[in-house]
This record gives structure tokens, sequence and C-alpha cells, in this order.
């Protein structure tokens, strides 16, 4: 957080983030070994959005997640790879507590979002969503007009005055880069838009609520590569003003887009560090295996 | 035998059997409508009237009127029926032709149609003096013209009469249309008002409120109703002196002369001097009748409307009613139950209703609906106006309600289908913008099952439009004295009993007392049957076009 015009607190800030960049030092060597490069590579200029602690999850009596310990930094972009099936789509789902919505899951551990505990009994699902947006593989964008799309967060909220709604609107779709395109034509279908704009219309109306955190499910998969590079120019974009956790199953794209890489396999977080460290000088095999292609 | 497998195997064969499967349908459907749109359409033609002399068995007779069958017969199937071939007939003729021929005058001769053999008629002749009667009771009149009455004075004789008669008959039906507005609006106004004024009077009794303040308002209430109910009853007898005033002289093709009163002719006319423009004419105005007008005559001649008002306004209370309960159903069957084997029960369960016979629901709808909760809701609500039962009794809220009933599967399992069609996607999208589950319910899915919803209505209203056995138990009658939608206060009566387009087709048909003079308005009651479903159902397709323009889904 800066404050403008205090240089003080300026101060008093940088101050503490050298203390905390000693503490996570220390604490560092007390972790396990798979945090262990984590919280070193972070050791930085970052504040924790995400925590999550210890975390298994089971469907029935599958285990998909595997004692899962990591941290999300703060309007950074951290990506998840990992071959098909190996669970990063499944712990992506809990940041928002999508899987509330299957049957017979069971999470086990901690995902703290700004130290509260999110699957704490007095925590409404509705209420963590508002806070922690998603977009999903494919454009789901629903059969109303473009201006319905993106107001329908706000209108659940309650907001209904229309010069507030037009006026967020506008700046949603700004933030979405698409505005330019559907400014004309609001009252339009949004059924009528291109995959990558109506991706890109998606993403509007999940920024159009102001969450902290945007939760981005394979955003760019079902997409031509003009339109998936537009999306990564915008995640670029969108990390100034949101906390971005982004799955992909293509390697550039995460070199590319990403501050931070979780690698997970077999439902285990292998690495997670910063993405330079990660796709240069990956300390595990496995981890090298993956991104040199041998495998997944 | 290669070139046949190979023809088998090309899949021609399969693509011709649907094909013709379809073509076969559509053939029937075509021919049925065909049928019945010409049977009965052909029956508000104003046909020619044949005027003959035929021999039978030595006699010899004067026929007039119109032919309305004809059909070929073999000699011999004559002869079965104990038909006595006369020397009017050659021996070596191998079919005749047997003609039914309506010759009204119901009030002369007792019968009003004959079947008459072709080679028994002699001298057939369509004079332009022939006219047509069509009268309030006793059918049609055949016959000439002779004069015109006033006051018992004969007005006008022959070519006069005829040329003053349109005149006349339209000053009459004039008086004749006060007269019925009167006796069925004023006065059913005012009677209307009386008893509601007897319930308060009772309610009072019952209630044991002895406020002679109340008392005295509702006799001065009752003073004002008796007024106008003796200024009505004066005028009415006023206009009936009047229109009693006029009369027709006619003469039978037998030379009998009877005095037809002016107040109970719809309609006179002279079909073989007419032009065909002019029937045309005639023709569309009988047409209109029929849809617009009250029948007469145990439901034999006049119009229907009373009927197709009924229909549509039962499916339309039926509709309203099976809609949300049958939606609130499939939603809570498909989105919040726990999908296990009490929720298979209750589907299997729902669809077999579906197959209940239509009597049996009727049965239910007498014992459960009227009796039960008429009954209770009579002693809870209305006991001033016991013993006579308001909702204790058939009526269309309970027609509709067992018709809600009957149809009700049918809408759940189409909204169930819509629901279940809503991909997995879009309600993620909406959960993931912080919406609860019946916010996404209700913002997204429900708007996007609407489609199917309204396929569930279609059915619904398709099944209930034709269904009749279970209205005879639960509120369908052979005639309703008032509609239960009308200009006094609440409006719409639903405790009212109606009459229905089903029930008068078999009404018409097999319980009339003039089976020959019904058939044609079997058919074209039929006709009418059938165009009121086709517009209930084109009426709810469109608004289903609509709404699926509204919510396509992007094709994957």
């Amino acid at each position: 957080m800066v404050y403008p015009g205090s240089g003080e607190l300026l101060n008093y800030i940088n101050a503490d983030k050298e203390m905390n960049k000693e503490a996570n030092l220390t604490h560092g060597i007390n972790m396990d070994a798979l945090c262990r490069d984590d919280e070193k590579n972070h050791a930085s200029s970052e504040k924790i959005t995400m925590r999550v602690e210890n975390v298994d999850l089971y469907y029935s009596e599958k285990q998909a997640l595997k004692n899962i310990n990591m941290t999300i930094m703060k309007n950074r972009v951290t990506a998840f790879i990992g071959p098909s099936g190996c669970g990063k789509s499944t712990l992506l789902r809990c940041f928002n507590r999508m899987n509330d919505l299957v049957d017979n899951v069971r999470i086990e551990g901690r995902f703290l979002l700004d130290d509260q505990d999110i699957y704490a009994k007095n925590v409404q699902a509705s209420e963590l969503r508002r806070r922690v947006g998603m977009v999903f593989q494919k454009p789901n964008p629903f059969p109303k007009s473009i201006y319905e799309n993106v107001a329908y967060g706000m209108r659940i909220i309650g907001i209904k005055d229309k010069r507030k709604l037009d006026e967020n609107i506008e700046k949603a779709l700004k933030g979405a880069a698409l505005w330019d395109e559907v400014k004309d034509r609001m009252n339009d279908s949004a059924m009528g838009l291109s995959g990558g704009q109506q991706q890109r219309l998606v993403i509007a109306r999940a920024i159009a609520i102001e969450p902290e955190v945007l939760l981005l499910d394979e955003p760019a998969s079902a997409l031509d590569p003009i339109s998936t590079l537009k999306i990564e120019e915008l995640i670029y974009e969108l990390k100034e003003k949101y906390t971005i956790v982004i799955v992909t199953h293509n390697m550039q794209q995460a070199a590319r887009v990403s501050d931070y890489t979780a690698f997970m396999y077999m439902g285990e977080l292998v690495e997670h560090g910063d993405t330079k460290s990660i796709f240069t000088n990956p300390k595990k095999k496995k981890t090298e295996d993956y991104i040199t292609g041998r495998y997944g | 035998m290669s070139s046949v497998s190979k023809w088998l195997k090309s899949g021609q064969p399969w693509i011709w059997l649907n094909a013709g499967a379809v073509s076969i349908s559509l053939l029937m459907v075509i021919g049925l409508v065909l049928l019945i749109a010409v049977r009965g359409l052909a029956y508000f033609w104003p046909a020619d009237v044949m005027q003959a002399d035929y021999m039978h068995a030595g006699n010899i007779g004067k026929v007039l009127g119109e032919i309305t069958a004809s059909e070929d017969l073999s000699m011999e199937r004559l002869q079965d029926s104990g038909y006595q071939i006369g020397p009017e007939i050659a021996q070596d003729k191998k079919h005749v032709v047997r003609y039914l021929v309506k010759m009204g005058n119901r009030d002369v001769t007792g019968t009003d149609f004959k079947v008459l053999l072709k080679p028994m008629l002699k001298k057939v002749t369509y004079p332009n003096k022939a006219m047509v009667v069509e009268r309030r009771e006793w059918g049609n009149f055949y016959g000439f013209l002779k004069a015109l009455k006033k006051d018992g004075k004969i007005l006008a004789e022959g070519e006069q009469a005829q040329a003053m008669l349109d005149q006349r008959l339209k000053q009459a039906l004039g008086i004749f249309d006060e007269i019925s507005y009167i006796r069925k609006h004023d006065i059913g106004k005012v009677n209307y008002s009386m008893e509601r004024l007897r319930l308060r009077e009772r309610r009072l009794e019952l209630d044991g409120d002895t406020d002679p303040a109340k008392k005295a308002a509702i006799v001065a209430d009752r003073k004002v109703l008796d007024k106008q109910y003796k200024q009505l009853q004066a005028k009415l007898s006023q206009l009936t002196d009047k229109i009693r005033r006029d009369s027709l002289v006619v003469e039978t093709v037998d030379g009998k002369r009877i005095e037809i009163n002016m107040g109970k002719v719809v309609r006179a006319y002279f079909p073989n001097a007419m032009s065909t423009v002019e029937k045309v004419g005639l023709y569309f105005a009988k047409l209109w009748e029929f849809v617009s007008d009250d029948p007469r005559e145990a439901n034999t001649e006049g119009g229907i409307f009373p009927a197709i008002f009924g229909t549509v306004l039962m499916v339309m209370l039926m509709a309203l009613l099976v809609t949300p309960f049958g939606v609130v159903a499939a939603v809570y069957l498909r989105e919040y139950a726990r999908q296990g084997l009490v929720i298979r029960l209750i589907r299997i369960a729902v669809n077999n209703l579906a197959g209940v016979p239509s009597i049996v629901y009727g049965i239910f709808g007498l014992g459960f609906f009227v009796y039960f909760l008429g009954g209770n809701i009579d002693a809870l609500f209305f006991p001033e106006a016991s013993p006579a039962p308001v909702f204790g009794t058939p009526g269309i809220l309970w027609s509709s309600l067992t018709l809600a009933l009957l149809t009700l599967p049918v809408v759940i399992v189409a909204t169930e289908e819509g629901l279940s069609r809503i991909p997995r996607s879009i309600r993620e999208g909406s959960l993931a913008l912080g919406a609860t589950k019946a916010e996404t319910l209700w913002r997204t899915v429900l708007p996007m099952a609407s489609p199917a919803m309204m396929t569930g209505l279609i059915l619904a209203v398709a099944r209930a439009a034709g269904e009749v056995a279970p209205l005879m138990l639960v509120g369908v009658v052979k005639m309703a004295p008032s509609l239960p939608l009308d200009g006094n206060f609440p409006f719409l009566h639903m405790e009212r009993k109606f009459m229905h387009l089903g029930f008068h087709i078999y009404d018409v048909g097999f319980q009339s007392p003039n089976v020959e003079a019904a058939r044609p308005l079997v058919y074209a009651t039929s006709l009418l049957l059938i165009i009121v479903i086709v517009l209930l159902n084109l009426t709810a397709i469109r608004i289903r076009n609509r709404l699926r323009e509204n919510y396509r889904m992007l094709e994957n």
C-alpha cells in the first residue's frame, strides 16, 4: 500500500518490509522442504494475500490434493502448471469455494485470505466469491445483453442507481480492454461476440464488482492465438489492481505472464518459486523434466 | 441379389420408410381436418330449395326442402332394408340414389327430414318464391310467403309482402335485440344485486346482528332495486307487445296456411332467387352467427359462443394454475432435492400420473375439490347461501384445477428437461460473481429454462383443451345461463358452471332429440374446437420462440 503525501509512513513501510525479509528468511529455514524454496523466493518486498496451509482434498475416497502449502502474493500473477489431472484446477477452485458445489468433497487444512479462514463457518460462500472472482476455461457469458452481463454482479450486490452502474460498467469494460469494441452496442446480445471478446467480457464482468483476487482457469485455452495474446496483455495490466492466480497448460504462457509459478504433479505441489528461476533453474528433477517436455 | 443388399446397405430404404411414415401421418391429419371442415362448413351454405312431387306405393305427395345428403345405394341393400319397390323404379336398375331432404316445418308435419329415392321424384323445380324462415322455435320453415300482418290486419300481400319483409324483419330484430339486452344485462344485474342483498340479510341474521340501521339500509336498497325491476319489466312488456304485433302468413307446399310471429323469426330468405354474391354474404352472416351467438333449441340451432368462451377461459385458468405449480415442483426436484431413491420414486410417480385415465381425475376432482374443498369453503365463507352451494358444486374453478392436476406431470417433466439442459458453466459463472443459488436460479437459470416451460405448457394446453370426460363431473353443463365472466362485480365468477366445445359436440351429437339436424353442427363444432386448440397452441409457440430468441445459447 502506498499512501502518497506521507513520507514518514512510507519510510515506516519500507522498514517494515526489511523486517519482513529477515523474518521470512529465518522462518523459511524451519519450514519443510517444499515450502522452503517458496518462502526464500518471495523474500523481497512482497505482501501475502492468500495462504494455503496443509491442505488435503478428497473426492469421496480419492485424494486429489496432498498436503499443499503455499502463499499467493498480492498484486502478482501466480501460475499453476502441471500435467492434466494434477490437481491445479481443483486447488484453484478451492480459493473461491467452487468445490462446495461438488458432492462428496472433503477438504482438510486451511485457506487464509488476509488471515481469515475462508472455510470458517461464519464466512458465506457468496460473500467470499465477491472478493475472489473467477474466470473459466470456456467463455460463459449469460444470454443477455453486454450491458446486463457486466451489470450482473452489481445487481446482485444491490446497486440500482443507473449512473453508478453505467460508470462501473464503463470502467470494467475499459479495464478488460473491451470498451472500444462494444461501446456502441451495449444492448446487443453477448452471445454475438467472438470467443476472445466473450472471454474479455467475462473478465470485465468479474472485475466490475472489484474483487481482491482474480482466479483464471485456463482462460485462453479455447481461444485463437491473437485473442490469447490480448488476454495475456490484459493479465499484465490487471495485476496492477488485482492479485491473479492463473491455471495454464501452456508453459510459454506461464513464463510470459506470471511472476510466480507453482508446478504440481499428482496432487502434490512439487516446486513453487519465482517464474524465472523455475524455468531457468528448476530445483527438482520432476520440474525440469516437465518444462523440458519429457512428459505431461 | 447383391444389388438388393447394396441398396439395403445404402440406407435408401430407411429414408423411404421414414418419409413414408411422415407422409401417412400428414395425410391422416389433413384428411381428418378436411373431412371435418367440408362437412362442417357446408352446413352454413344457403342451398337451393327443391320442390317436387313424389310417388310412393301409389300415393302422391309434395315435398319442398333442401337436399342435405345423397348416397348411391345398391338395390339389394334397399330390398334388404324392407323397402317395397314400387312401379316408380325400373326393375333392371342396380343402383339408386337416395336423398335426405330437409323439409323443416316440424310444427306442421312432425318431422323435418324425409328420405327419398331419386326415381320417386317427379316435376322437380326450384321456385323463386320458395322461402326459408329460420325460427327461434320449431326449426326452419320452408314454404311460400302469402302476406304480412300487423295487429291482425293484413299489411301487404304477395309481391308487396316480399318487398316489405326485409324492412319489417329488421325492425323486429332490433326490438328483439333490445329485449334480450334488457333481459340479460339489465335484469340480470338487478337479479344479481337482489341475490347479494338477500345474502347480506341472511348473513346479518346468522351473525345475530340486529342493528336496525343495517336492516333499514337493506330495505332501502331493496326498494330501489324493486323500482328498477318494475321499470324494466314495464319497458319489456311494452317491447314484447310491439314485437308481437307483426306476423307472417305463410303457406306450406301442401297448401296449409300458418302464421309466424315476427318475434320468432331469426332470418327469412328466398335462396332460389339469390345471386351467388348474396349467398356468400348470407353464408358468412350465418358463420358469424355460429361463432358469436348463443345456442337455441337445445343447442341444435344458433351459435356456440358460450362454449368457445368457456373452453378458452377454462384453458387459460388451467395454464395460470399449472405453470407456477409445475415449475416450482420441477425446480425443487432438479435443483434442491438430493438425488436419491426417494426423488427417483417421486419422478416415477409423476410420470405415471400422466398415464392415469382422465375420468379418474374427474372423480378425484369431484370428490376432493368440489365436495371437500368447495364444501368447506362454503361452510366457512358462505354460510348465508346455505343450503344452496356456492363453491361446493361443479364450476369453472374446479374444472381448471382438475385439468391443472391432469397436466401437471407434463409441465414438470418439460421444465425438468429444460433445467437440466442449462450448462453448468452458466451456473458457475453466476455463482462466481457472488450470487447465491437462489439468485442464480431466479436471474439466470429460470429465464433460460423458460422456453422449455412453454413447451410443457403447449403440451398441457393441447391436452386440456381436448379433454371432456373429467369436465362432465366437475363443471361443464349443456346450457349455462350466464358466462363466467361478466360486468357484475367481481367480474370473474369462478364458481359458475360453463359450456365447453368438447362437451357440446358430445351433447349435440348424441344427446339431442334431433340428430339429423344436429349432425352438421357436430362437424362445425369439431372444426371450431380444433381451430381453438390450434390458436391457443400457436400463441404459446410464438411466446416460446420469442423466449428462445432471447436466450439463445452459443452453438458449440
